[in-house]
């Protein structure tokens, strides 16, 4: 039986006094692509969150490559996010510096690898998201589907082994958000990445779910392939892709 | 709009365009019983129209008129827009003036305990940055301190100029009347030195750069940029307020030895334009006046305004939530705050070494 890379055990999440995130139990496993969806305000993005610590969670447990890491102290989860990849919602690329250095900034901080070695590196990071010629601009000079590439660049800076992205294709037009899916995929079949997406696109879901991760309300529906959950009678998953369906 | 018959009669238009007619007009009209609404000759309602319909329902609520020859289309809007259906508001808890209070010491004492926490982070950091670059950008406390020191080198230079020039221009009168005019000297360089000096470069720099500094760390926030750094496993205080701790620690002191320089040249102005005094006695009288310690108290007390600005600006900035609005207010907190907190740590210094 294969172990999970990440497993969630009861995790709770809470703003102020609402639950957001009520017992939820997941696991993802190695390279895999895991989708993580459900509708607008089920806790898809707090799942995330929780589980890389950018909120605390109120209870429950999360292994991460093997290790408890909600009580882990920070310098030994540090260690951890090292292997880690972030591509976030809007991109969240520092502003005030250009595509270059957002993209050196982890090899600066977590490498001793000299200048000119940086800077292949980010190079060809910024070519494979066909962001070749943008590499001196500055994220105010791009459009929304270019910061999203950028970001993932800076995110597979240092080839993590496990890499989140929310929502990556919100906003894109279909083709940038197909592109990018393939992109994903390459990730995935070429460095052996293992990817957790939060998005609602059904188009996307069908090209790179290898599992998903059903949420509503803060519980999980459903967990397993994209064949098993069309099939699952669950009612809320059989709405969501007859109203999504595209043909 | 017609009454008779104990019905009341819309007709044409009922709109956004023709509602406040319509309601002046109701008013008007006495009505002393009704049972029905008739709509038969109403062309078109919209949901201001609708909104008039159930507002005059609940004006008449004693008799429960009944809406009567309602067209299909006028029904299907008054269905989509009527209020009557949706469900009551909860109604808001009553505010009690205890709980008010203690909810706001609470909060008081949470943001006050925030604070030094993030004090003794940036004070252990800032320490620790200094034998160890790690987790900082190259360059960064250059690039800050040409936004604080260099950039500020202008505004600050022609306030304490002209601050120097009103101080003389306001002793000197007084100062004439006793022949005492060589004491207008004495009088600015002690001030500048001591306290003015430090005390408006610590103003200007709080007004330009601590509202920078919260603006900055809050528009990070917003955007999720802090928390990108945190999934990069870079400390955000190390990275963002260090340099900048850094950089102001340096500039500061700079920035006053300047300003206070500024000051006194003019006092020297007024001093030979309008007290008949000459640059070597001015300078003369500077000289013996001034002491180390003066100076000395003057450079230190820069360092700490310089330190509560960057740490009350970094504070308001990672506090901050929602967005471009959660900004403008966390900047203009931090400003508020700081100018507040270097006014009251001056007057602290001015008892220190009273005593």
């Amino acid at each position: 039986m294969r172990e999970p890379i990440i497993k969630v055990e009861n995790l709770v999440a809470k703003y102020d006094d609402k639950v957001i995130l009520d017992g939820v139990s997941v696991e993802f496993y190695p390279q895999e692509v895991t989708v993580i969806l459900g509708g607008s305000g089920c806790g898809k993005t707090t799942l995330i969150k929780n589980i890389l610590r950018l909120f605390e969670p109120a209870g429950g447990s999360v292994t991460i490559f093997g290790k408890e890491i909600t009580t882990m102290d920070e310098v030994e989860f540090d260690k951890i996010l090292e292997k880690i990849g972030m591509l976030f919602q809007n991109g969240a690329l520092l502003n005030s510096v250009s595509i270059f250095d957002n993209v050196s900034i982890p090899l600066e901080q977590h490498t001793n690898l000299p200048d000119e070695i940086i800077a292949k590196i980010i190079e060809v990071k910024l070519n494979l998201v066909n962001l070749g010629h943008a590499i001196r601009l500055f994220p105010s000079e791009l459009s929304g589907g270019m910061k999203k590439r950028a970001a993932l660049a800076r995110a597979i800076a240092l080839d993590p082994p496990l890499l989140f992205c929310d929502e990556p294709s919100a906003g894109l037009d279909p083709l940038t958000s197909a592109s990018l899916d393939e992109l994903l995929l390459k990730l995935k079949n070429q460095l052996k990445m293992t990817i957790i997406i939060v998005t609602h696109e059904l188009a996307s879901i069908h090209r790179i779910a290898d599992r998903i991760i059903f949420l509503d309300n803060g519980r999980v529906l459903f967990q397993g392939t994209l064949q098993e959950a069309k099939v699952s009678g669950v009612p809320e998953i059989t709405t969501f892709f007859e109203v999504g369906k595209f043909d | 709009m017609e009454y008779k018959n104990k019905t009341l009669f819309l007709e044409g238009d009922v709109t956004k365009f023709t509602t406040t007619d319509l309601l002046a007009e109701f008013s008007r009209i006495k009505i002393s019983e009704i049972e029905f609404i008739d709509l038969q000759s109403v062309k078109s309602i919209d949901s201001a129209g609708v909104a008039f319909i159930d507002e005059i329902k609940l004006k008449l609520k004693d008799f429960s008129p009944k809406l009567i020859n309602v067209a299909e289309d006028i029904n299907a809007s008054i269905e989509t827009f009527s209020a009557e259906k949706m469900p009551e508001p909860e109604p808001a808890e009553k505010a009690n003036i205890f709980v008010m209070l203690g909810a706001s010491l609470y909060n008081w004492l949470d943001n006050f305990r925030d604070a030094m926490y993030l004090s003794a982070d940036i004070a252990y950091w800032s320490f620790i940055g200094i034998f160890d670059r790690k987790g900082q950008r190259k360059g960064s406390v250059i690039q800050q301190s040409l936004l604080i020191g260099v950039d500020a080198l202008g505004i600050i230079g022609l306030l304490s100029l002209v601050l120097g020039l009103i101080l003389a221009l306001q002793s000197a009168a007084q100062l004439r009347q006793f022949g005492a005019n060589i004491f207008v000297a004495d009088l600015i360089a002690i001030s500048m030195v001591r306290e003015m000096g430090p005390m408006m470069t610590a103003i200007i720099v709080a007004g330009r750069s601590g509202s920078a500094i919260a603006s900055e760390i809050a528009t990070m926030k917003v955007t999720e940029e802090i928390d990108a750094l945190k999934m990069m496993a870079i400390n955000p205080i190390r990275y963002i307020v260090v340099p900048k701790f850094h950089a102001i620690t340096i500039c500061m002191p700079l920035l006053v030895t300047m300003a206070t320089i500024l000051g006194i040249l003019g006092g020297l102005i007024v001093g030979i334009t309008y007290l008949d005094l000459s640059v070597v006695s001015f300078y003369t009288q500077v000289i013996n006046v001034l002491t180390l310690k003066d100076i000395l108290i003057g450079l230190s007390k820069s360092v700490f305004f310089a330190w509560v600005i960057v740490i009350i600006g970094s504070y308001y900035g990672f506090k901050v939530t929602g967005g471009a609005e959660g900004v403008g207010k966390a900047t203009t907190l931090s400003v508020v705050a700081s100018i507040f907190a270097v006014i009251v740590l001056d007057a602290l210094f001015s008892l220190v070494f009273l005593i």
